[in-house]
């Protein structure tokens, strides 16, 4: 006889008896254990002080994160439509409006305009609480779009992607996304304005096939998930536990496909100075102090 | 032959007429009459299947061990075929193949999915399913045919990109999408065919172009459904209701506007006679090939973008209206 089996499974205690605890005030990170206060955490842009974890955050978190201040939201009048019908498990329906309520985000996307340390930029970033960060329509027209904006006021685009890949309820519409996107990137390049790719945790699928691989510079925020199949897909496939490290920003650095992998808290000031350079024809001249000896 | 689930029915009436042959052969008897009224039976029962097909049964077609795939079109449609290998970086990738020919009198550069007739050859082609430096072969074969103005046939057949340690370390993500930015400002025509399989990355990763045609019995897809299936119903059970969700058939994507043409096939599909599919797949080549050669190259490409960014379906308004189903 086992004397220390549990007899019932999970927690017993009825959610009414739950005790009052105000939410929000203290976060646990994932992967040291620590806790830490959110206004701290806030203070660190959402990376672990103790073990430099970087926490998975929406597009508002980034646009504080990154722009001088103000920005303007752009495109957010574009929503999506169900045009196959699906149903899965819930209605596809079901699953924008679930995804809306739960993320206060109005699409996988979210595209703005504002400066970068004076650059004015646009910035599109994804929310991997609306539907795993799937990209379907509205995120291959609101990507178009802020292309489109950069070309009409000479400004470089980043995108800093967060998603599962292509939105498998839109089906082949989804699929046309990569190349809708990519055609519109070609654009962008021909007007010579910079991409620069900011990929976070996770970027897969679709998405990292095509937009996030294309940056003139790609930065990958450290420990990033980055890849084509998923984990899960590939240890399936392939019958085996993977390698170490697999599949993260690091292991896509040393295999040459990432240009620098940054710590979120440096990396509006890495931006920047990637831009000074790249965007010069179209910013003020630089006054730099001279380094030659004189 | 080979007989698919729902194709059996078809099987009887075959092995009824090869039995009636027999005999005719053997014993000098004058079989024609009963011969002429199975092979009409076959026809009949032929139509009422094939024109009745399930989106799952079409992904079953479009798998068929027999069907043919881009080298058997190549051979059969081309002159003077010179295969090209490698990617001039890593190696060279069985899963894509290319290379040289001529159409009649149009040099072309052909470039396609190539899956295996044996188990042998199935493993050595890994299945249709290419690997990185597939798709770099892909893109350096296309330059080519940019640099000399030479217009590209490509043929999809992939059940998805290669799924694996090499294809992530080598990043299959990364070749996709540089294939897709070239493929879109590529300064030579580009015709694309489904041939099987038309799944994910993989197969748009060889499959941007100036007109995108499906052959009757393929799919096209974001995603197998089988995997789809795995996923958002978490068990592999749901694949027939997954196909039906997916709308992944080229009737489907005709009318969502996603391809130019549906290329029909050979009743019973393109395996029955293959020849034949070959002959009308050529003919329907060469119209189109000549066709967009008479375009002036920078109009060219600047429809192909077009066609490309007015794919997708989204609404313009205040309040989000995907509330309600159309």
């Amino acid at each position: 006889m086992n004397w220390f089996r549990r007899l019932k499974e999970g927690i017993q205690t009825a959610t009414r008896f739950k005790k009052p605890i105000p939410e929000d005030l203290w976060v646990k990170c994932p992967k040291c254990g620590d806790t830490v206060t959110r206004k701290k955490l806030e203070e660190y842009h959402h990376t672990c002080p103790k073990c430099n974890y970087h926490f998975r955050i929406g597009p508002k978190e980034y646009f504080r994160i990154f722009f001088d201040g103000h920005y303007t939201l752009l495109f957010e009048e574009i929503h999506p439509v169900d045009v196959l019908g699906f149903v899965d498990l819930k209605p596809y329906t079901q699953r924008l409006r679930e995804a809306r309520e739960k993320t206060s985000s109005t699409e996988a996307i979210t595209v703005a305009q504002g400066k970068i340390q004076k650059i004015p930029v646009v910035i599109a970033a994804m929310d991997f609480g609306f539907i795993g960060g799937s990209m379907g329509a509205v995120m291959g027209e609101r990507i178009c779009r802020a292309i489109d904006r950069c070309i009409e006021e000479r400004m470089p685009l980043i995108i800093v992607s967060k998603s599962g890949g292509a939105r498998m309820m839109e089906a082949a519409f989804s699929l046309m996304q990569m190349a809708k996107t990519t055609v519109k990137l070609t654009q962008l390049a021909d007007a010579g304005l910079p991409y620069i790719s900011y990929m976070t945790d996770p970027t897969t699928g679709g998405v990292t096939a095509s937009f996030a691989m294309l940056g003139d510079v790609n930065i990958a925020e450290p420990g990033a998930l980055i890849a084509f199949a998923g984990p899960r897909v590939v240890r399936e496939t392939i019958k085996r536990d993977l390698p170490e490290g697999f599949q993260t920003a690091e292991f896509l650095y040393e295999k040459g496909f990432i240009d620098v992998i940054v710590d979120r808290k440096e990396a509006k000031a890495t931006i920047a100075q990637i831009l000074q350079v790249l965007h010069h024809r179209h910013l003020p001249t630089r006054k730099t102090k001279s380094t030659s000896s004189d | 032959m080979v007989f698919l689930e729902f194709e059996k029915p078809l099987e009887k009436l075959y092995t009824q007429l090869e039995k009636l042959k027999q005999i005719a052969q053997d014993g000098d008897i004058d079989m024609s009459d009963k011969i002429r009224e199975v092979e009409q039976k076959i026809k009949k029962k032929q139509k009422e299947i094939y024109s009745s097909l399930t989106p799952w049964q079409r992904v079953q077609l479009s798998r068929h061990p027999q069907r043919p795939y881009t080298l058997y079109y190549i051979e059969k449609m081309t002159k003077y075929f010179v295969e090209l290998h490698g990617d001039r970086c890593m190696g060279d990738d069985k899963a894509i193949v290319g290379g040289l020919a001529y159409l009649d009198q149009q040099p072309i550069v052909c470039i396609g999915h190539q899956k295996g007739i044996n188990t042998k050859q199935r493993q050595l082609r890994n299945f249709g399913m290419a690997h990185p430096h597939g798709y770099r072969k892909a893109l350096r074969l296309m330059k080519m045919a940019e640099k000399f103005a030479i217009p590209v046939v490509v043929f999809v057949d992939t059940p998805g990109a290669a799924c694996g340690l090499e294809a992530e370390e080598f990043s299959v993500a990364q070749a996709i999408a540089r294939n897709l930015y070239e493929m879109a400002r590529l300064r030579t025509p580009i015709l694309v065919y489904i041939i099987g399989e038309g799944a994910s990355g993989g197969a748009i990763g060889i499959g941007v172009g100036d007109r995108v045609f499906m052959l009757e019995n393929t799919w096209y897809s974001v995603i197998s459904p089988e995997s789809c299936s795995s996923i958002l119903w978490r068990s592999w059970d749901h694949k027939e209701k997954a196909a039906e969700a997916l709308k992944l058939t080229p009737k489907d994507m005709l009318q969502f506007g996603l391809i130019d043409e549906i290329v029909k096939e050979p009743p019973g599909g393109a395996h029955y006679q293959p020849e034949a599919m070959a002959k009308s797949l050529k003919k329907h080549i060469k119209k189109h090939i000549k066709e967009l050669l008479e375009i002036p190259i920078d109009t060219l490409i600047q429809q192909r973008a077009e066609k490309y960014l007015n794919m997708g379906v989204y609404s313009i308004a205040d309040q989000p209206s995907s509330d309600k189903t159309p």
